[in-house]
């Protein structure tokens, strides 16, 4: 089962997520980035988005996907709720499951302003799951 | 920090040698209590900085300096186009010219103090802070253009404050140089509604009173005394400036390999000034510069409609706007002779000294202010730029507090309401949208500015003038 927490940095946060596949930590990396500005429970999953992108090494397309999503959250004013994300040849494709921001009820705390390469890893661990974090600017 | 491999230049400055892949030496300023409490990692960072061509004399980090991305916030580093010099996305930051502006109001605290509530309620109305926010302005691709090359002097031209407030703003309110063609479609959509917002984390506009003078002389050239209220507003590019960062730091590591730079590590992402993605960047930096310039004017114009309910007869001049998110061509003398320099300054302010011809003639003999933002229950600061601040580090200063802890940790500790009550019995009122976004900002959250800007006047990079405590504080 995959989870996300966040990493201390000094002046920003780091998103790090965990998953049996890839695929899985990548989404829960997005999770994650939901959980900067709100808690994730409080988000509804009614309209979704499809994104898209390719990279040519997996630690770029982290940072692509999760600048993807940014994107769409400061564009659209939603937030992310559930993410499905499919990985093959350095491409990758989403969807996004979410709603508009309600500034009454979902209280943003902080806008992520993107994805940075600082502490930007992909890997797969000794116990076989995924790991992929970086550290996000706000 | 451990300290082992600095040399003592100074009580106040400490130099590490290069080694290895540097090119030049690690030079930070502060005093050996920051020192201490400063995370490894700027010495790593900025000794990565230090690797990086072209870079000129030393990669400095000022007092407030702590763990960024790529360069550490509070770095400055000069490079030299004609040997090689770069041109870093990370080097400038994702909140591109990310500044503090300051409004005297004319007037004394008692009077503020008659009205605070009421000004507090009708600033969280007017201003548009927090995430999400938008404001009332939508701008056409023409105009979006315009706006990029103008900065706050479109912003004055099209209704948003005076024109006397563009002398009071580096680079007379317009960055020259800037190319909005250089900024993406996604980054100008991006910006479609955030003209005249303050955004969100530790972006700010506060009601501030003088609460003490330090330097007489320098205080009646700006035209403060104690007692004044002033306003400062903190806050930079908005989206468009986040996406510029963004798309541009990409571009710099894939095309590092085809620049024949090998990167110590891929947050330092950079491009040789002298290429095309390096001028094209410093286009689009530029045109970001600008956006921040025009977003600040716009805030001045809205916080200006304010008081103009709740005091009538208050004016509010500009005293000055500073950005401390840019990289910016300057000339300074190196080893006896004048170089034309690119000087990054991330997290870090521009302080030139007494007599600079880019500083304001009003203020010229005073040198140019330099304006210090702290957490919202503490102090900020004015401070001048120095003969001394030219010599050892291109004329910077430090920008503000630095985090003491993470957001993480901030929110572990406090709860938003908990701080806004505690602050508004000490007489300071806090709106803000989200009391998630007070926590992290709790000012136990922040290094002790005072100390960082003791270290900053000790160390000679400028002069402390003024200390300033808020009384009102609209957070986004």
């Amino acid at each position: 089962m995959g989870h996300w927490e966040h990493f201390a940095h000094e002046s920003d946060i780091g998103v790090r997520g965990l998953g049996a596949s890839c695929a899985e930590a990548f989404e829960q990396a997005a999770l994650a980035l939901t959980a900067i500005v709100t808690d994730p429970a409080g988000v509804s999953s009614v309209d979704k988005v499809e994104l898209s992108c390719e990279a040519p090494d997996m630690e770029l397309l982290l940072a692509d996907w999760l600048n993807a999503v940014i994107y769409e959250m400061a564009t659209r004013h939603m937030l992310f709720s559930r993410y499905e994300v499919r990985l093959a040849d350095g491409c990758l494709d989403a969807i996004a499951w979410g709603e508009p921001v309600e500034l009454s009820r979902h209280r943003p705390a902080v806008e992520p302003k993107g994805a940075t390469y600082t502490a930007l890893s992909v890997r797969h661990r000794e116990d076989g799951s995924w790991l992929a974090q970086c550290v996000v600017d706000v | 920090m451990d300290l082992s491999g600095f040399e003592r230049i100074s009580e106040f400055e400490w130099q590490a040698p290069a080694t290895g892949a540097m090119r030049v030496p690690v030079v930070i300023f502060a005093d050996e209590a920051l020192m201490r409490a400063m995370d490894e990692k700027v010495r790593e960072q900025a000794s990565r900085v230090a690797m990086l061509p072209g870079i000129v004399r030393a990669s400095y980090a000022m007092p407030d300096a702590h763990w960024g991305y790529g360069f550490p916030i509070g770095g400055v580093a000069a490079f030299d186009a004609d040997e090689g010099g770069v041109v870093s996305a990370g080097g400038v930051g994702f909140d591109i010219s990310c500044g503090v502006r300051c409004l005297h109001t004319g007037l004394k605290s008692a009077e503020l103090l008659r009205q605070q509530v009421r000004l507090a309620d009708a600033l969280s109305r007017a201003i548009p802070a927090g995430v999400g926010s938008t404001g009332e302005l939508r701008l056409s691709a023409a105009e979006m253009d315009d706006m990029l090359t103008g900065g706050a002097r479109w912003a004055v031209e099209r209704g948003y404050g005076d024109a006397a407030d563009l002398e009071r703003v580096e680079e007379g309110g317009q960055m020259k140089g800037a190319m909005p063609q250089q900024v993406s479609v996604q980054a100008k959509q991006r910006q479609r509604d955030e003209m005249g917002t303050l955004g969100s984390g530790n972006h700010y506009l506060e009601v501030q009173r003088v609460a003490e003078v330090y330097d007489e002389k320098i205080a009646a050239a700006y035209g403060v005394a104690v007692d004044d209220v002033v306003v400062s507003i903190h806050c930079g590019s908005r989206g468009l400036g986040h996406q510029i960062g963004t798309e541009f730091l990409r571009q710099m590591v894939v095309a590092a390999p085809s620049h024949g730079i090998v990167l110590p590590d891929r947050e330092l992402a950079c491009a040789p000034i002298e290429s095309e993605l390096g001028r094209s960047y410093l286009g689009a930096m530029r045109a970001a510069i600008n956006c921040a310039l025009a977003n600040r004017q716009i805030l001045t114009h809205l916080l200006r409609q304010v008081f103009a309910q709740v005091f009538p007869q208050a004016r509010l001049p500009l005293l000055y706007d500073v950005s401390h998110n840019t990289c910016k061509v300057e000339e300074h003398e190196v080893d006896g002779r004048q170089r034309r320099l690119y000087v990054h300054r991330k997290g870090a302010t521009r302080a030139f000294g007494p007599g600079h011809p880019d500083i304001p003639s009003a203020l010229r003999a005073a040198g140019q202010p330099v304006l210090i933002g702290g957490s919202m229950g503490t102090s900020s600061f004015i401070l001048a730029g120095t003969e001394r601040g030219m010599k050892l580090a291109y004329g910077s200063a430090c920008h503000g507090a630095g985090r003491a802890m993470s957001r993480h940790e901030a929110t572990r500790r406090w709860h938003g309401r908990e701080v806004t009550d505690e602050l508004a019995e000490r007489g300071i009122l806090i709106r803000s949208p989200s009391f998630r976004g007070v926590a992290e900002e709790a000012p136990g959250a922040y290094k002790d500015v005072s100390a960082v800007v003791d270290a900053a006047d000790s160390a000679g990079l400028a002069r402390k003038v003024a200390k300033l405590v808020p009384l009102v504080c609209v957070k986004g």
